[in-house]
């Protein structure tokens, strides 16, 4: 009797104990996921993908530039090309007006037009990507061919680099916009009160001393809109015309990494398929450089 | 820096004298002029006052026309689009003669819980786990962050990639609402975690000291008195999470498949709205129909915003209160 009494006790003191552990465990086996996810990630890519890329010759996969799969030729040097003058064009067009318009926002604008700009940029963040594709099909691209006829004499396409490069700079916009829009806001008043106390005027004050300041959350932004460019597939698809061949200029199509892969791997066999998970692999490779660049330009944001 | 300041300061001091009307002319004996140390400050002063009158005006000029780029697309979908929603659209089944939404729309509300039933959870306990239950500096903790990094910047393509080659042919679901939406579970994991992560920091440690002075233990305070008070934060954080899985096609295609019909089990091919509208748009047949469709999903879209940000002034206004 006694017994039981006391290993009832015990029970009801341990109780919470067991559930405070078991709580602990499993808060601490949801936060393990991200990482069990990466490394299945990884595991995949490279299980489906680095056998084929050895088949080919990682020399001859990277370099080639030819992709004819019915023929077992197997070179993704145009996709790559294709990517880096897309990605490229993306920025040129994206930098200076995104870094203008948080410029405008933070140090410029009147709190009445930024409780209209915070929420019209949030929309633009959140347009689905197949939306922008869609506008760059029925506009960007008549307006290309448009202008070609009119200016170059010739008629062109207009499914291109430039239509891709135009597209995506505009969907880089927002990214740009709220990172560097944070680091500008976060750099301390008084460095630009001390420069207007030194007598230089409110555009000299932002543009030597506050925007400098921010510089590497400003970078941090660009690096962000820049993965963004590489990753995206379904609006770029839709402009660029998708031919896997090396490209020569602004106005010739081109394919993309992510296109490459969204385009056959729906009928993709054998080694084709194998060559497509490999341009993953590569494409995955990519971006994990730009977010090794990102994390280090953060990390040195918050020292 | 400060010698530039002084210079402009007393070109401006300078300026003033010179505008009244005695030009100092320092005129040479020999007839040449050289221009006075008066006129040459005054020079600058109009020259930097220039410079930022077009700093200015350039900085004006961006924001316009990036602003202008917003405002178009939006203005320009409505426009074509709004014409086009027929009451046929919204028919119960999905034919080429209708080229109804509605099933593509009920799978991705499907989708949608389907797949926040599974990142929700997950999410939130990391984010519990990161706030609540680690020490500053623990490795896991970094380890666990950098991951979380890694996740949110890999492409929806690589997701979708993943999605097939583990759910679709692994597992062998086949392509199911099932396999896209554990796919998009994975991507939206990290939005969840962070958000919610940024909800819970933000909870004054006065509530866990209060809580715990009271006998609390650990548990009983994390979901009697955090998680409540965090709560607008970590729904904005669903909320938006929902909006990315509105969005998502590439992820799609080879996980959840194109059909357009209401799935009757958890392994059946479903086609989302945005799916729906690339192949819509891909097949060039029904391009009035995808406009519509772009409509709807830019409502969908505001809808989602508005209530995300309506969260998250509930948020701060909590905490200015509390």
């Amino acid at each position: 009797m006694n017994t039981m009494n006391t290993m009832n006790t015990m029970i009801s003191h341990r109780l919470p104990e067991f559930k405070e552990t078991s709580a602990r465990i499993l808060f601490m086996g949801a936060a393990c996921v991200c990482i069990l996810a990466v490394v299945l990630i990884c595991l995949f890519l490279l299980v489906n993908g680095v056998p084929a890329i050895a088949e080919i010759g990682l020399f001859e996969f990277l370099s080639g530039t030819t992709w004819r799969p019915a023929s077992s030729q197997y070179g993704i040097a145009p996709m790559i090309v294709g990517s880096l003058y897309v990605t490229a064009g993306a920025l040129i067009i994206g930098i200076p007006f995104g870094l203008l318009t948080a410029i405008y926002m933070a140090r410029f604008a009147s709190p009445r037009v930024l409780r209209i700009m915070r929420p019209a940029m949030e929309l633009l963040a959140g347009i689905p990507s197949v939306v922008y594709g869609f506008f760059g099909l029925m506009l960007i691209i008549p307006l290309i061919r448009l202008f070609s006829e009119k200016v170059l004499g010739a008629g062109v396409p207009g499914m291109s680099i430039l239509a891709a490069s135009l597209l995506l700079g505009i969907m880089v916009l927002p990214t740009i916009i709220t990172v560097s829009y944070a680091s500008l806001k976060a750099v301390p008043e008084s460095y630009y009160e001390g420069g207007l106390a030194l007598g230089a005027n409110h555009e000299r004050c932002v543009f030597k001393l506050v925007v400098p300041a921010a510089g590497s959350g400003i970078m941090a932004g660009i690096i962000l809109g820049m993965g963004r460019a590489v990753g995206e597939t379904m609006a770029v698809i839709m402009v660029i015309g998708n031919q896997p061949r090396m490209p020569t200029g602004l106005l010739e199509g081109a394919r993309t990494l992510t296109g490459n892969i969204v385009l056959e791997m729906g009928y993709a066999a054998d080694l084709h398929r194998g060559a497509l998970i490999g341009t993953a692999v590569v494409l995955f490779v990519f971006i994990l450089l730009i977010n090794v660049l990102f994390y280090l330009l953060s990390r040195k944001v918050r020292s | 820096m400060k010698e530039k300041a002084k210079g402009e300061g007393s070109a401006l001091r300078l300026s003033t004298t010179s505008s009244d009307g005695t030009p100092p002319s320092n005129a040479a004996p020999g007839g040449a002029v050289r221009p006075s140390a008066l006129e040459v400050a005054a020079q600058h002063a109009g020259a930097r006052k220039l410079t930022a009158l077009l700093v200015r005006w350039g900085v004006y000029l961006g924001a316009a026309i990036s602003t202008a780029f917003l405002l178009f697309i939006i203005g320009y979908i409505l426009m074509m689009g709004i014409p086009h929603i027929r009451p046929a659209m919204f028919s119960w089944t999905y034919n080429s003669v209708n080229v109804s939404l509605t099933p593509a729309l009920i799978n991705t509300i499907l989708m949608v819980l389907v797949s926040l039933a599974m990142a929700t959870p997950l999410g939130l306990f990391a984010a519990i786990y990161l706030v609540e239950y680690t020490k500053r500096g623990n490795r896991l903790v970094k380890v666990i962050r950098l991951m979380a990094e890694t996740l949110s910047g890999i492409p929806s393509i690589v997701y979708g990639l993943f999605g097939m080659l583990l759910f679709v042919t692994t597992f062998r679901w086949g392509l199911s609402l099932m396999a896209g939406a554990c796919t998009l579970a994975i991507m939206v994991l990290p939005v969840i975690m962070r958000t919610s992560e940024e909800a819970l920091k933000a909870v004054p440690d006065s509530y866990r000291e209060g809580s715990f002075g009271l006998g609390a233990g650990r548990l009983r305070t994390v979901f009697k008195v955090i998680v409540p008070s965090a709560m607008p934060g970590i729904l904005a954080g669903i909320i938006l999470s929902i909006g990315r899985v509105v969005g998502e096609t590439a992820a799609l295609m080879f996980t959840a498949g194109t059909v357009a019909e209401v799935p009757t089990s958890a392994f059946d091919s479903t086609r989302t709205l945005a799916v729906h509208m690339y192949v819509l748009a891909s097949e060039g047949l029904h391009l009035n129909e995808a406009y519509a469709t772009a409509v709807v999903l830019l409502v969908i879209v505001v809808l989602i915003n508005t209530a995300s940000a309506a969260l998250a002034r509930k948020m701060t206004k909590g905490q200015s209160g509390g």
